[in-house]
């Protein structure tokens, strides 16, 4: 165990080194693009929704840090199969949890919990929470490239 | 907090081991002025230094980002603000007295500093990149006209960019742009090639602050002047580490930050020749510019003057003039004799790192150590190099043109400092390892 191992744990150096869901997603119906000017981050997100409000694929693609390429990959993977409603809890839970926020039941994020180590590292929070602003813009189609230093809380 | 530069022979320590002094072979080529540079003498000078990050000592590596301060710095501010504080050039009152011979003793002093010829030519600014806007506003406006091209390099800082391109867009200019070669070195031939009766101005940095380039500033703007253009010069990255003397280089503006040498943020110089900075309207109008005014006409004072509206940062020209000060009495020789010789070690010590690669390959070069490490992004080299004390910076270092052409997203840079050593850079290494490590 290095002394880096609270941050780099290793389901996310798994997913940094085999990102699951990459690429493109033919027939997907909803996207946005989202970019961390600070260290250059840019991630591209796909979602596929039923007519139910199911997402029922999602693929990302990108470039990015360690933190923010696993972020992308454990998200896609947790959000098959979840409805939109209970993607945006997840996203207000994750994002609580990586803010270092008390009483968040970080067990209920299942493998996302591994991210909680990310609230000691400030400076890392908005890699961690990149995928997620996207995932958002996503849902509710916003055009406009999802940018954390536009005012957007990390 | 003087530094002496004769010191006993048996005193001098240059922070290295006694094994690397016999098998350096640098050394023998020491001049005597680098022998006297004692960095352990020096590093008691900053304070901030001897602080533990993370339980860790830091080193400091950031210092293309900002630098640390001298005491002898943070004394003259304390010393302003206890017993001069007071507004300059209005008051006819003792403290005002002082205070404005103080502020212009700091022109005196840059004036000698960038050896001008005239202290009228010395403005104070809020750093370079104001210089910049200044000279892209009031010199750019009154001499670059629609169809006129301005020229810039791949190199440069986006300060020394944007001015240029917000220019050239209100008066229908062209922004040209030198390329450089994969050492990140300047393309002397593109620039000759580029250089036409319709370049007004070539804005170049004398050192690049994403590559550590130092570029062939005299000869750049003698082929420059050539061809009829101005030239300014981003000294942002140069004065910390080399001496400047702006009447041999013949730059029409050179502008630096204070904060970059030692001195408080916030302040800043731009010299300009004085017939060009007397033909040039004013930048911001206020108090202080001005002869006279009624509200049917203003006159203006002469430069500098002219360009310094409203109260300055006169603490911040007071600290500045401390930090030239203090940099001049370790002496400008000694501290790049001190970095090259870092510099030099550095390369090797990194360049011995599995999957390290240098961007930034130029023959001459000052102060920075560009590199990435296989595919690790550089943020995550960052972060964990934080975590052992180690301070570099990560990112596309406000060069994203330059992350462009070595296509990549973004450097990790380690950028040295008078103060820095070759422990530190043992360090370094040693934590760069690390970050192998946690990637295996
Ligand atoms: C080469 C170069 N030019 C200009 C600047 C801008 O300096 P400041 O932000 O102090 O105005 C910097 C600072 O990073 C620099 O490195």
């Amino acid at each position: 165990m290095s002394e880096f191992s609270d941050l780099y744990q290793d389901l996310i150096l798994d997913h940094q080194k085999n990102p699951r869901n990459f690429g493109d997603l033919p027939g997907a119906n909803h996207h946005a693009d989202g970019f961390n000017p600070l260290c250059g981050d840019k991630i591209s997100l796909d979602l596929k929704l039923s007519a139910q409000g199911l997402i029922e694929d999602v693929k990302f693609k990108g470039s990015g840090c360690a933190i923010s390429k696993a972020s992308a990959s454990l998200m896609t993977v947790a959000l098959k199969g979840k409805r939109t409603e209970d993607a945006e809890k997840m996203f207000h839970q994750f994002h609580d949890m990586v803010m270092g926020k008390e009483g968040v039941p970080a067990a209920e994020l299942g493998k996302l919990k591994v991210f909680e180590g990310v609230r000691d590292y400030p400076a890392r929070v908005k890699c961690a929470s990149l995928a997620w602003h996207t995932l958002e813009a996503a849902l509710h189609d916003h055009k406009d490239v999802v940018s954390t230093d536009d005012g957007v809380q990390p | 907090m003087k530094t002496k530069n004769a010191q006993p022979a048996a005193k001098r320590s240059l922070g290295r081991k006694k094994k690397d002094i016999e098998t350096t072979p640098g050394l023998l080529r020491l001049s005597p002025e680098k022998a006297a540079f004692d960095v352990g003498k020096i590093r008691k000078d900053f304070p901030i230094l001897s602080q533990k990050v993370h339980g860790k000592p830091l080193v400091y590596l950031d210092n293309a980002a900002t630098t640390q301060k001298p005491v002898a710095v943070l004394q003259a501010l304390d010393r302003y603000y206890r017993e001069t504080n007071s507004n300059i050039h209005r008051g006819l009152h003792l403290l005002s007295e002082k205070a404005t011979e103080a502020y212009e003793g700091s022109r005196l002093k840059v004036q000698k500093f960038l050896n001008a010829a005239d202290p009228r030519e010395i403005l104070f600014t809020r750093g370079a990149t104001e210089g910049v806007n200044l000279v892209a506003q009031a010199w750019g406006r009154q001499n670059v006209k629609a169809g006129d091209e301005v020229l810039v390099t791949h190199m440069e800082h986006h300060s020394n960019i944007v001015p240029w391109q917000m220019l050239c867009e209100e008066k229908g200019a062209t922004l040209k742009v030198v390329p450089i070669n994969d050492a990140g070195e300047l393309l002397l031939d593109e620039l000759q090639r580029l250089l036409s009766s319709r370049t007004r101005i070539l804005a170049v940095t004398q050192v690049s602050n994403a590559l550590g380039t130092v570029n062939p500033i005299a000869e750049i703007i003698k082929m420059a002047h050539a061809k009829g253009a101005k030239v300014l010069v981003d000294g942002a990255q140069a004065v910390p580490h080399l001496a400047v003397d702006v009447q041999q280089m013949d730059c029409d503006f050179y502008v630096f930050s204070g904060h970059k040498i030692y001195g408080p943020t916030g302040i800043g110089v731009l010299y300009g020749k004085y017939r060009l900075l007397e033909e040039m309207p004013p930048y911001q109008g206020g108090g202080d510019m001005i002869a006279s005014v009624t509200f049917e006409k203003t006159l203006y004072k002469k430069p500098p003057h002219k360009f310094e509206a409203g109260t300055p940062h006169i603490a911040g020209v007071i600290g500045l003039g401390a930090a030239l000060d203090y940099v001049s009495e370790c002496g400008l020789g000694a501290i790049a004799a001190h970095e090259q010789d870092l510099l030099a070690y550095g390369t090797r010590k990194l360049l011995g790192i599995p999957g390290l690669n240098l961007v930034g390959t130029s023959v001459h070069k000052a102060g920075v150590l560009s590199f990435t490490l296989g595919e690790i992004h550089p943020h995550d080299i960052g972060t964990i190099l934080d975590r052992q004390g180690v301070a570099i910076r990560a990112g596309h270092h406000c060069a994203q043109p330059v992350m462009e052409r070595f296509r990549i997203p973004a450097t990790a840079r380690a950028s040295l400092g008078l103060y820095n050593t070759r422990d530190e850079i043992d360090v370094l290494a040693k934590a760069i390892r690390k970050v192998l490590e946690v990637f295996g």
